[in-house]
């Protein structure tokens, strides 16, 4: 299996959070959060990914001190704050909803928890300047929230959670009320801000760009607990169910058995193809195995492939065109319908397929991931 | 292309007719009635009529201002007195008001969604009986021989009756009872829809519940503050049933001098003017608010 290059001599990370074993019953009956243990490094960026109900924000309200768990320990650079009041903990939220207090200016919202710490005017004052001239906002101090941009207000509010330099950050979907637009830029300065003042952040969100964009690790969420937890790289091209599979991207899962297990390949037998995979797998010949197979690694051509694995045949049924890439819906001769996506590397649409083609749908022994579950 | 149409037609269409109801309505039920008091306010009693302002028996209008009962106001000091202590009075009702309204209405507004239209209804509730007959309810209770007294004297708590009626105590004890929901009512529809994710985001800042309460839901609730105030300290200033029927002789509010100008002494310019002077002491301050409230504004 691929792996991501190891560094040598680095040293062992620093534990800033970690969450043992925690479950959140609502009234009694309802799991929101059901036996979690998580660990976040220092200076990470940590994301919660997954759809909405899946537990994801209560995890992050037990982290915030809004909500206590039902069973379980959160514990922060190895203090228990488990029980800890929110305004107790040296942590701060950037709500998704930047609750900015409407009737304070921007330069007065920052400065909030800075006066509630009792730190003296000039020091505050310094802090506060610094803020406003990380968040580019300097013109707006004087100014009310509601006079600023949907950007802007994102930009105040979360300054206004770095401004007391908690150890820890938690965002709560921060981009999710901004157009997609402004969400690519903002997500590129909210890293800097995060990296440049180098606070470790946990982060709620339910767009998987978002989450592969901006974090170091990804938890994905599902139903109270873990699917999985890694690095995007990993999560992406080597999910460990079809769950995740399905979750993160598009993916086209091929049903099938084991034919051959030797230790530097399988082949798996499906209806539509064999594939040959070109490294191990932990499983025996004759297990049913999923074979997931990402359309962007699917070329498509109108002539036969040479060999007799990895490919298939089908008619093109649907095409989607995005600007930079194009979106092929091939239905096999079994039914089965797959997405192929081609790169338009060319001004004409490159492969030249069009409806009701037939084509060939290939791709290399790397490509696919073989999944168990 | 635009089609030439007549004032009367453009103002009859439905759209004018619409907003010109509410207009209509205050034009001729308030704007007029308080000109006519203006006009009455700046004449004198001749007999028992009513000076007229305009003179037309040369076959000329003749305009005689006559600011006698203005100069009286102003000249006998218990107008004054009397004005001060309704202001007093008012304000004091305000306050009271608010510090009994404003928890009321906070934990309305906290308590479970399916129970606040039932704590609605109550606060509602007393509006079903007459005005009039729950300050007599307060009469019976409040007088010496009264259910209150009758009570502690027979509990052997106390050996002669406390006075209670016809005092600043019985008075504001009507005053506060009686204009009570309308401060309520505003507070509780502004502070139910308080954002919580405010008080989060002061938690989360550091801010204790008690700190945040007084950094964050009493500045954001102070539309609802002023819209209660306003709607008890409007009435309460001009208000004349109560200290009537409970505040007695040694209570001066302006309602009852008015009505002493109005029926017993007949002189009509005199309590018009006592009136004028009294929707002015109202309608300054309130100006002055706004304008500053339109600046803060544009600000």
């Amino acid at each position: 299996m691929a792996t991501a290059p190891k560094e040598i001599n680095q040293p062992a990370p620093e534990v800033l959070l970690r969450v043992e074993n925690v479950t959140k019953i609502y009234d009694g009956t309802v799991k929101a959060v059901d036996d979690v243990s998580l660990t976040v490094n220092k200076g990470e960026i940590f994301a919660l990914l997954g759809g909405s109900g899946c537990g994801k924000s209560t995890l992050l309200r037990m982290m915030a001190g809004f909500e206590t768990p039902t069973k379980g320990k959160i514990f922060l650079a190895g203090q228990d704050i488990t029980n800890l009041p929110p305004y107790q903990r040296p942590i701060n939220m950037m709500f998704q909803s930047y609750a900015l207090f409407p009737h304070l200016s921007v330069w007065e919202n920052i400065a909030f928890g800075l006066k509630r710490d009792g730190m003296p005017k000039d020091q505050i004052a310094e802090r506060v300047e610094k803020m406003l001239s990380l968040a580019q906002l300097g013109k707006f101090a004087q100014r009310k929230p509601h006079q600023l941009s949907g950007g802007q207000q994102q930009r105040v509010a979360l300054v206004r959670s770095l401004a007391k330099r908690p150890q820890l950050l938690l965002l709560d979907e921060p981009l999710g009320a901004l157009d997609k637009k402004l969400r690519e830029t903002t997500q590129l300065e909210l890293v800097n801000i995060i990296e440049e003042v180098g606070v470790t952040c946990v982060l709620v969100t339910h767009d998987q760009e978002e989450a592969m964009t901006m974090a170091s690790r990804i938890a994905v969420m599902s139903e109270g607990y873990f699917l999985q937890v890694g690095a995007p790289d990993a999560v992406y091209e080597m999910p460990n169910s079809r769950k995740v599979a399905d979750f993160i991207g598009n993916v086209n899962i091929f049903e099938g058995v084991i034919e051959e297990d030797e230790a530097d390949h399988v082949t798996v037998r499906c209806p539509e193809c064999v594939h040959y995979v070109g490294h191990g797998v932990s499983g025996h010949t004759g297990m049913a195995v999923g074979v997931a197979l990402r359309p962007e690694k699917i070329m498509l051509s109108d002539k036969k492939p040479k060999g007799e694995y990895n490919w298939c045949e089908g008619e093109v049924i649907e095409i989607v065109y995005f600007g930079a890439h194009t979106t092929y819906h091939l239905k096999l001769d079994s039914g089965k319908v797959i997405k192929a996506q081609e790169l338009n590397n060319t001004r004409d649409l490159s492969c030249g397929l069009t409806w009701g083609d037939r084509a060939y749908a290939h791709w290399n022994d790397l490509a696919m991931v073989v999944l168990a579950q | 292309m635009a089609t030439k149409q007549s004032f009367f037609s453009r103002l009859f269409d439905g759209k004018h007719a619409v907003i010109g109801i509410p207009y209509l309505w205050f034009t001729l039920l308030a704007a007029i009635p308080i000109l006519i008091i203006l006009k009455i306010s700046l004449s004198e009693m001749q007999g028992t009529s009513v000076s007229n302002m305009i003179d037309w028996s040369n076959g000329w209008p003749k305009l005689t201002l006559n600011f006698s009962s203005y100069q009286f106001i102003f000249s006998d000091s218990l107008y004054l007195k009397t004005y001060i202590s309704s202001i007093k009075y008012a304000l004091l009702t305000t306050l009271i008001c608010l510090i009994i309204g404003y928890p009321f209405a906070y934990f309305m507004a906290r308590s479970p969604k399916h129970l606040q239209p039932m704590l609605l209804m109550l606060i509602m509730l007393p509006f079903w009986t007459s005005f009039l007959l729950r300050i007599y309810a307060w009469k019976t209770l409040l007088e010496n021989n009264g259910i209150i007294n009758n009570v502690l004297m027979s509990a052997g708590i106390i050996d002669t009756p406390i006075a209670m009626m016809n005092t600043p105590f019985s008075l504001m004890i009507g005053m506060v009872y009686s204009y009570l929901p309308f401060m309520i009512l505003p507070l509780y529809a502004n502070l139910s829809k308080l954002d919580m994710r405010y008080l989060e985001a002061a938690a989360d800042l550091g801010t204790s519940p008690f700190k945040a309460f007084w950094l964050i839901t009493v500045p954001l609730s102070k539309a609802g503050i002023i819209a209660g105030s306003m709607l008890v300290f409007i009435p309460t200033i001009g208000e004349y049933v109560i200290p009537e029927l409970l505040g007695g002789s040694s209570t001066l509010m302006i309602g009852r001098v008015l009505w002493n100008e109005f029926f017993s002494n007949n002189d009509w310019p005199m309590a018009s003017a006592v009136a004028v002077v009294m929707i002015l002491l109202i309608l300054v301050p309130m100006a002055i608010y706004n304008k500053s409230q339109a600046e803060a504004e544009v600000k």
